[in-house]
Formats: C-alpha cells, structure tokens, sequence
C-alpha cells in the first residue's frame, strides 16, 4: 500500500507529460506511472553502425515486432493499419517525426461545415494559446506567415530546405500549389538547454543529439523538477472505483511483477487512442460491468488512424537521401473541403527527404524495383539518394464500427488482456487518398521524377491513434465533457487522442499537447472554484 | 548465434551469392564474403524462423542441396524463388541487406563514410527561400469558422 498522492497519472507521453507540468505548480502530491524505462540518448540507434538494422529490431515502430518486455502485444490482424508506438518515458514522441502541425480552426466544426461527424466542444480560438505554450516548452521550428495557417510565430527558425525541399519547392510552385516549411518539434538552434539539429537523419527512432523534443527532455525535467513524481516499470492493469462511483487509485505491477495498489484523490488517463480504451475497458466493477466510465458503450469506438499513402519516385541527381529530418515541408492544398473532389474534408501532403542506404535497399526489393544478381549493383546506383517521396496523410472520419476492444486470448506479460484492433478505412478517406496519390504523382512529374511507386495505405502507419474516449457535452455520446472529465466517473480524466471527436489531416502530437494544458488549466479552475468534483 | 544446421549454412551462402554477387565493375564484394555472411549469420536474431522457412522453401523448390546445383541451375532456382518465396523469404532477404549495406567496402563504394550518424552529424544546405516567395503572397487558405 502506498501513500495516497493527489493527482494519479497514467502513462508518461506526449499529453500525460504536458498536463503533469501544467498541474505541478498547484503544489499537489502528483504521481505518473509509466510501464516503460527512461531512454538514455546513447541507446538510441544512431550512435552504431547498425543504426539502421535496429528499426527492425529494438528499435522498431511496430510493438509486436520491437517486442521489449516494457511493450504489450497488440492483435491487429483485422486491420490494414498496423499500431505504431513506443512505451517508456515520453512515450511516443521518443518514436516520432517530430512533424508539428497545429489542427486547423475548420477541424473543430466538421458537422457545422460539412455535414458530417460532430463538432468538438472546443475550438481553435479556445487552444490558441495552449497551443503556444506548447510549442515554447516543446521547442518548435518554422516559418511565421503560412496561408494555411492562422498567424502563429514558432520560436525557432525552420529546418533546411535542402536539394530535396528546392527541388519540391520549384515542382510546386509550377502547379502553382501551396507548400511551406513544416513546423517541426526540433531545435534548429540552441534552446532550453538542447543543443542543435546535426542533421542526424534518423529522428523517428529516437535522437541522441537530443535537438528533437520528446517529453523526456522537455516537459519532464521541469515537471520533476517542480515535484512530481515519475515511477517507472509501472504497468497499470485496473483503474479501481468506491462504493461511491468515484476512481479511488489503481492497481499495477512494477518490474519484478509485484502487484501495488495506489491511492488517489484523481485519476488522470493518458495511455492514448489503443492504451487508454484498453485500460477503462480492462477497468471492470459491480458499477462498471463493460469498463470504467463506459455508460455510453463508446469506449474503444471511434478509433481513428490517419490511414497514409506514401508515393514516391526517383529523380536523376542526388538529394539529400536521408540526411536531415524526414519530413520538412507540407503542402495543404487540398486541406479544406473540396465537394468537387468527391469526398469532404481534406488532408496534407508531407513532403519527405529520402532513405537511408539500408531501407532504401529494402524498400526497393520489397517493390521488385531492386534485382538480384549481376544487376543489382548498377540499379541500386540509380536509386541511391535519388528518391522524392511525399506521405498523403488523410482525414480520417469516426466510425463506431472501427474500435479498439479487449483480446479474448492475447495477454501482455503481467497477463493484462491485450487490445484487439478491428479497423476498415471509410469509403470517404479512400477517395481522399486516391486524390491525394494522383496529386502527389502530379508533384512527382512536375518534379522530374519517375520510377513511381505507390504503398497505400502504409502497413506499419498507425502512428495517430485517436477517438477511443470522445469529448462532447451529451453523456450518451461521449466519454468525456468539454474539459476531459468522465461523465460517468468525475475524478476520472482522459488527456491523450482518446479524446478527439475527429481527426483532421495532421498529424496530432501538437493538439494532443495543446488540448491536454487546457484540460490542466480547467482541472486547475475547477479546483480554485471547488467545483472539480461536482 | 544462429541455429542453423551446416547444410543450411551451405545454402544461404549460396543463395546470398545469388542476390548480391560480387562485382568488379564496382569493386565490391558479394554478400557471401566471409566477413559479411558472418554479419549475417549473427544478424539473423529474431527473423532465424523466417530464414529456415525460407531455406526449407528453396530446398523444395530444388530437390534439396541448393549450393550443390551446378552454377546455371543455381541461378534459374534463385530467380524463381525470388518471386514465390513470400514473406519468409523477404525477412531473410532484409537481414541480406542490412549486413550487406553497412560493410565497410561497400559503403566506400557508395561514396558514404563507414560511421555512425552521431556525432558527426551531416550537412544539410539551407537552399534558396526566395522559392517561397510566390507562396508567401497568397492570401489565407484556411477555412474560417
């Protein structure tokens, strides 16, 4: 048994990381709980000449292949889109792009503009200045001035252009198409104590230069600083409540498998769109047969991914290949809605540097591009450092039918059930991501590219995971209220993509952030007011 | 370490000849030099099931004893195989390549230095912004609520 703490936080990522700092000036007793370890900069792949072999190994994207005793299992064989993550201190944003867009202010209001879906029962306007905390105490690169932006001013200069970018720049500005240097959570100079990007070339996979923001080196020294507690190797099973209804602490296992129940005044949720439904619905009681705050049956519906269509082509000089950050520049102009596109909504276009060496061989050979014998030598030449590829990353609309649920056989290694995935990509997104392959293919062409693949969706891209806990103001309709409390449970929060009502065509690190220092800013009001609880 | 059996061994080797074959055009040597069929062998971790499959594959599709068909033969059943071995096949044919790409020789060939990104990090140019010019003058995209 453990001392009682105020504030109880599960999961240790991008929004349970941001709302324990947000919360640590209120001077409670706050505890996060994370099943994974601290990740030290000299383990990441890049300080080894097998800096590419470990994307397929201890360092891969997909849990079940990475398979580290700190991941769980995860059945997704009903789904063309593969779960990517990653379970330690920082969470997912250790194995992230650090590609940083904001949600548009159009996101919010899909049902009001387009029919379809809901709205979200907060705005843009709202976030604003959420949104710039964020990107202050993140770290975050770009250009001021984008069209399709509201103004917003990011801290640091943006990431090079390089002969990748030059060479997008110049096809697209012959279409007379929008694109602009990505905000990105990386350091282009010195800040906060992170030293520079040096161009590194492998961010997914964790940096050890430190210059790309993860919550481990951003939100976490301040918070620990200011006295939160972080306990690592904690993996919680249960969420448990009172007689009253009300979360009363959880139960989890450290790393030796011994079980501990922790107390707690609140429950803070932040395990994200596959971890989060997986706990509430693994959270079973007398008064929550189906799962923790599941009176509306919505918990693990909804599940949302970004299905991606990556194409790509090959020009006759060498770029970049894979030396910088991957992702530096976006084009959103297919972002807003289009009717006579045949779908609503819209997505982004990510526009890529290359491959490293080793995955482009593997790439290659995978699309039957890279031959073997006598030949091989000589095509892998005219490949090597020569791609331009781009990602159509698609808005991805709620679909209940598309859920997270709990696997009746797969267990993790305390013997937690495991999420099952059961996942369809929606007739809406297909189209958008037919129309966002023939753009691309347009750019390619405008570019000198040729040689042009296709891999749509990319297998091993379920990198967002969102809608598994809606916000909404209708209890019967969603998990969570306005400001990220249970119906069902209130000292029950969710912080992380569970949350969102849709998905947009970002990618969500930014928002999810954004959204979870407005949800500690509310808990924060609330508790001044005495009305947190009621 | 791997488990495979001798045989087994004789024909990987023999098949990882065929995928990546020495050349003196580049002046590089095949995946089945020494030093980087030992990377592999090594290298084979977590996908040795799949490289076993793959291998049990081969031998069926020859009658058994790849590395012993005469040099043609060889070839014709490694081609063949290349387009019906499936994913056990392709997991066996990665490791190839992850060894193979990070050879010292090889990557010299490539005009790459034979290092770890950090810390020397790479260059990367700024490039010309005045390409975002035309853009900068656009109006606003965005959709206003």
């Amino acid at each position: 048994m453990h001392d009682k703490v105020d504030v109880l936080i599960i999961g240790s990522g991008a929004s349970g990381a941001a709302a324990a700092w947000s919360l640590a000036d209120t001077k409670m007793r706050i505890l996060c709980l994370e099943q994974g370890d601290w990740v030290r900069p000299t383990d990441y792949p890049t300080n080894g000449r097998d800096w590419e072999a470990r994307l397929f190994a201890d360092f891969a994207i997909n849990p079940n292949r990475r398979a580290r005793e700190t991941d769980y299992p995860i059945n997704d064989v009903n789904s063309p889109v593969k779960v990517v993550n990653f379970n330690g201190v920082g969470g997912s944003t250790i194995m992230y792009t650090a590609h940083y867009p904001r949600l548009h202010p159009s996101d919010f209001r899909v049902k009001t503009l387009d029919g379809v879906a809901d709205d979200w029962p907060v705005d843009y306007q709202t976030l604003e200045p959420f949104f710039a905390e964020n990107d202050r105490m993140m770290g975050v690169a770009g250009l001021a001035g984008d069209p399709a932006y509201p103004l917003h001013h990011p801290p640091m200069p943006p990431l090079p252009l390089g002969k990748s970018g030059q060479r997008f720049g110049r096809a697209l500005n012959k279409l007379g198409w929008h694109w602009w240097p990505s905000d990105s959570a990386i350091a282009t100079v010195e800040y906060d104590g992170r030293a520079p990007c040096i161009n590194l070339g492998h961010c997914t996979p964790g940096c050890a230069q430190g210059a790309k923001a993860s919550t481990d080196i951003t939100y976490w020294p301040a918070a620990i600083r200011a006295g939160v507690e972080l306990r690592t190797r904690a993996r919680v099973r249960e969420i448990m409540v009172g007689p009253d209804g009300m979360a009363t602490g959880a139960i989890y296992y450290d790393a030796e498998g011994r079980e501990h129940f922790q107390p707690a005044e609140m429950v803070i949720v932040a395990c994200n769109g596959v971890g989060t439904p997986r706990l509430m619905l693994n959270s079973q009681s007398g008064k929550f047969p189906d799962g923790i705050a599941n009176s509306s049956g919505l918990v693990g519906k909804n599940l949302m991914f970004h299905p991606f269509a990556l194409t790509y082509g090959y020009v006759d000089e060498p770029l970049d290949g894979n030396h910088g950050p991957p992702l530096n520049l976006w084009s959103q102009e297919f972002y807003e809605t289009d009717k006579s596109r045949g779908f609503v909504r819209g997505y982004t276009l990510q526009l890529h540097r290359g491959t490293g060496s080793i995955v482009e061989a593997i790439t290659s050979t995978a699309a039957g591009r890279l031959p073997w014998g006598e030949d091989h030598h000589k095509v892998y030449r005219s490949l090597l450092n020569r791609r331009l590829g781009m990602s159509t990353i698609t808005e991805d609309l709620p679909e209940e039918h598309n859920r997270v649920t709990l696997d009746p056989a797969l267990k993790d290694g305390n013997g937690i059930p495991a999420p099952r995935i059961d996942y369809t990509i929606g007739e809406n997104t297909r189209k958008m991501m037919e129309h966002g392959i023939a753009r691309s293919k347009d750019i390619l062409a405008a570019a000198g590219a040729s040689n042009i693949g296709v891999e749509a969706p990319i297998l091993n891209g379920g990198w967002h995971l969102m809608g598994t806990a809606r916000m909404g103001t209708d209890p019967e309709r969603s998990v969570v209220n306005e400001w990220g409390r249970c119906h069902d449970v209130r000292n029950l929060f969710v912080v992380d993509g569970s949350i969102w009502v849709t998905s947009g065509g970002v990618n969500p690190t930014s928002t999810i952030q954004a959204l979870a220092l407005y949800i500690a800013d509310q808990i924060k009001r609330h508790l001044g007011e005495g009305t947190l609880f009621e | 370490m791997t488990h495979l059996t001798d045989a087994e061994i004789r024909d990987l080797r023999a098949l990882v000849a065929e995928m990546i074959p020495a050349s003196t055009t580049y002046n590089v040597p095949g995946a089945d030099d020494e030093a980087i069929f030992a990377d592999i062998l090594k290298s084979l971790e977590r996908d040795t099931e799949d490289a076993r499959t793959a291998l049990r594959q081969l031998g069926e599709f020859c009658g058994g004893g790849f590395a012993a068909l005469d040099s043609a033969r060889r070839r014709q059943v490694a081609m063949t195989f290349k387009d019906q071995g499936g994913a056990p096949l392709f997991a066996l044919n990665r490791v190839v390549l992850l060894c193979y790409y990070r050879d010292d020789r090889v990557m010299r060939s490539l005009g790459q230095e034979p290092r770890p990104p950090f810390p020397k990090g790479h260059i990367v140019e700024q490039g010309d912004w005045s390409l975002l010019d035309p853009v900068k003058k656009r109006a606003p995209i965005w959709r206003r609520v």
